[in-house]
């Protein structure tokens, strides 16, 4: 089938939760066959976390798990169980790709290392996501997302500025800092699939999610060996130009005025005072000297403006402005609207969400598409188990009975 | 050095600055890709200029490290795209490449004769993604916008900090979220190149990049009309889920709980069993109405310890913890030291300097750290030479006429 661009791609994702799902899920929506393993039973660790419908906890019905699993089909299976480790195998002959977050030397001790998988399918790409890595001293740590967020540099700066110290720095809000692993891994597996496309070979991809966060704060890691700076969230680092964020009438908004002729545009939105004429406001090096002075009137000005008027009209004068947006802006933005960022989903459990978040990327040929909602717990165990490997429904049942699938 | 990459032998073409656009070339790059970066003294990237990140400026083009550690890999031509001469020439590149990536302001590109439909016409199977802070469609599409205001139109600002503080402004390494987001998208789009034969055209959105990364806040609202705001560290489910001082200044450990065992053993790591049976710890919902109390009690434990120590002895007992981490925590982080995170590259004019190497490892094709970031133009004459066929007569002529420049 044309207009799919990965189309005819097979993967198999055996994950917990957020980083894997979400990898596997960014090439399902392009089109890939993914099969989720989730545990026997109790299912991914996904559809225990909010948000629910209503609040009510419901692993049919977690947004999250919803959102990190559209397109995929879902089997359960426990591959430490030897009936188990058999099924897993016999998926894995027939995938391009395996993705799998389990701590190091899991996979070995179950006999699924990739110098076993690789000898059943030589064309395998098997990608391990880890907190620290397979080496190292922290190899064996444990870290969820509040960790790493703060391991890789990234908490530490957050929130930026903080007003006082003696608070401690906060990771990213929501899931972000298990997304960040997610987009990171999905590029080293499409240039491996590239290459297994040239040469039909496959191969091992490691990952450590702290690296993959230090790998996009990769300014701010090394400050401290090119420069001797160590940055803060507090102190000098926020005071270096006199925008940024700032109160305004109903909210927050954000100026930035990286060039020189934003600046002038932003003096001129505030009504081309005639202070910023003067000397000691001219030019990035001369502000950042005089950031309180230059900031006060500022404030004054941003009091008696609401968020939408200061993005607005800014934006018209090609002042780099924005508002703090929520939530509730963001679903309700002409912006996000207009390019259809949301779209329809049906799901058995839910129903019909009309504001569905969809991808960033608008391809001309092959469409980011939700063809199915994310699996229900073992929904496609009958599909996969009997239509594709052979298995009959009474062994199906059986199968359950060992607590096998 | 020997480039064995998985994406040996693809070109790409990039008119880029800043670092949204460079770093997903990056990415490419150290997975083997030949990057081509057309650039110009006319305009040149305000990376090369100033460090928003340490406040440092720069007095040449060619001794930015922000810049060399956002375009390792790459090679450097100078055009003047002001001139006609030079979109020429650029559009003769561009048949020779098998990507193009721009993130100039929407609607500059086709001004300048180097739109897509133009480039197809020249190339027909080109894969062509422009990066911009909006999208290429919608009223927002003109506005201008760098990682501090998509990242606040994309609602992540909102949910980071504290509730009583301003929402965190985001720097530079969210524009590395977007550019990991664009590889991606190129990556399947050479994938299916590879299978098609076919080019196409990707419109990009940094805003949505971002929002994609908050998928689950928006379906908080769309189903349950549920606005989240900034909460610190703290996780809807999960407690104890912060961070608790330590020895020194500002010094942070993080420590994060998912369930009544991990909460067990740190209790007895902390040498305070008595916490198990006390009524307000009892279970996870009485945890979350205590938490305060809880983070009190671990606050104190923590506050006369040096955070390694910390780490080690929760760790040690199953419990997730790690540092808070500023830049020279990282530097001389012994994990971080024994897997080679840090890299240093000797810069023609900057000499040795450290930049963050490629974050993954791909036992068949390695990705790689192959050379510093280009010098303006370093690669001018070779490349024109090469690929174009030019005499040492016509460069030198472009020179005197300012194409190259």
């Amino acid at each position: 089938m044309a207009g799919k661009a990965l189309n005819g791609i097979k993967i198999l994702e055996y994950c917990d939760t957020v980083s894997g799902a979400y990898c596997t899920k960014l090439m399902a929506d392009l089109g890939a066959e993914v099969i989720k393993i989730e545990a026997p039973g109790i299912g991914d660790g996904a559809r225990r976390k909010p948000p629910f419908p209503n609040n009510i906890p419901d692993p049919e019905k977690s947004g999250l798990f919803l959102y990190i699993n559209t397109n995929k089909y879902g089997v359960t299976l426990d591959p430490s169980k030897p009936l188990g480790n058999k099924i897993f195998k016999e998926l894995v002959k027939d995938v391009d790709i395996l993705v799998e977050d389990k701590p190091p030397g899991e996979m070995a001790k179950m006999g699924l290392d990739y110098d076993v998988l690789n000898k059943l399918n030589p064309g395998l790409i098997m990608t391990s996501i880890t907190p620290f890595g397979r080496s190292g001293p922290y190899k064996d740590y444990k870290a969820y997302q509040l960790n790493i967020s703060h391991v890789s540099g990234q908490g530490y700066l957050l929130p930026m500025p903080a007003l006082k110290s003696d608070r401690p720095p906060v990771k990213v809000g929501g899931n972000s800092g298990n997304f960040d692993p997610a987009i990171v891994a999905s590029v080293a597996i499409m240039a491996a699939l590239f290459w297994k496309g040239k040469t039909g070979k496959g191969q091992f991809i490691e990952m450590s999610k702290q690296e993959a966060l230090m790998s996009m704060q990769r300014v701010e890691s090394v400050t401290f060996p090119d420069s001797g700076i160590n940055m803060t969230r507090v102190g000098m680092a926020q005071k270096r130009s006199p925008d940024g964020v700032m109160p305004c009438k109903d909210g927050y908004v954000v100026v930035v005025t990286p060039e020189e002729h934003q600046w002038e545009s932003f003096m001129k939105l505030i009504g081309d005072p005639d202070w910023a004429k003067e000397e000691w406001c001219k030019d990035w090096i001369n502000r950042s000297g005089n950031v309180d002075r230059i900031q006060e009137p500022i404030l004054e000005w941003m009091k008696e403006h609401t968020k939408e008027e200061i993005f607005r009209k800014g934006q018209a004068m090609s002042v780099p402005a924005a508002p703090m947006n929520a939530s509730k802006d963001v679903v309700e933005s002409p912006q996000f609207n207009a390019r259809n960022f949301f779209v329809e989903m049906e799901h058995p459990a839910v129903g019909k969400i009309d504001k569905f978040p969809s991808s960033p990327y608008r391809f001309s040929k092959t469409p980011w598409k939700i063809e199915r909602p994310a699996p229900l717990l073992g929904e496609h165990n009958e599909v996969i188990y009997c239509e594709r490997l052979g298995y009959t429904k009474e062994d199906l049942e059986k199968f359950k009975a060992s607590e096998t699938i | 050095m020997v480039n064995n990459g998985p994406l040996n032998g693809v070109r790409v073409t990039e008119f880029t600055s800043a670092w949204a656009g460079p770093y997903a070339t990056c990415l490419l790059g150290f997975l083997g890709a030949e990057i081509i970066k057309v650039e110009s003294m006319q305009r040149p990237d305000h990376s090369r200029l100033l460090s928003f990140t340490t406040g440092k400026k720069f007095e040449t083009v060619n001794e930015s490290e922000i810049f060399n550690n956002l375009n390792l890999n790459k090679r450097s031509v100078s055009l003047n795209l002001k001139k006609p001469k030079a979109i020429e020439i650029a559009k003769k590149l561009v048949r020779v490449s098998d990507v193009v990536i721009e993130n100039m302001r929407p609607g500059v590109v086709p001004r300048l004769g180097l739109g897509y439909d133009v480039l197809r016409e020249i190339k027909p199977d080109i894969i062509y993604l422009s990066s911009s802070a909006c999208g290429q469609t919608g009223p927002d599409r003109e506005y201008i916008g760098y990682a501090p205001t998509f990242a606040a139109l994309a609602g992540l600002p909102h949910i980071t900090g504290y509730e009583d503080w301003p929402p965190s402004n985001f720097m530079g390494s969210i524009d590395l979220r977007s550019a990991s987001t664009a590889a991606f998208a190129i990556l399947s789009a050479l994938y299916y190149h590879q299978q098609t034969g076919e080019g196409q055209y990707i419109d990009l959105a940094s805003q949505e990049a971002i929002a994609a990364f908050a998928g689950d806040i928006f379906l908080d609202y769309v189903m349950n009309r549920n606005v989240q705001i900034r909460k610190g560290n703290k996780d809807a489910v999960m407690v104890p889920h912060n961070c608790y001082p330590c020895l020194g200044d500002d010094n942070w450990i993080s420590i994060a709980v998912t369930n009544q065992e991990e909460w067990e053993c740190l209790c007895r790591a902390m040498g305070k069993p008595e916490l198990m049976d006390d009524d307000r710890f009892s279970d996870l919902s009485k945890r979350k109405a205590n938490e305060e109390a809880l983070d009190m009690i671990i606050n104190e434990w923590t506050k006369n310890q040096d955070y390694y120590d910390v780490m080690r002895n929760l760790q040690d007992a199953g419990v997730a913890a790690a540092p808070s981490m500023t830049s020279e925590a990282l530097f001389n982080d012994p994990h971080l030291k024994e897997r080679g995170v840090f890299r240093q590259t000797d810069h023609p004019v900057i000499g040795k300097n450290w930049v963050i190497g490629p974050p993954w490892e791909l036992s068949e094709t390695p990705a790689a750290l192959r050379s510093h970031g280009p010098l303006l133009g370093e690669h001018t004459d070779e490349i024109f030479q090469d690929y174009l066929g030019m005499s040492v007569e016509e460069i030198q002529a472009l020179r005197e006429e300012q194409v190259i420049y």
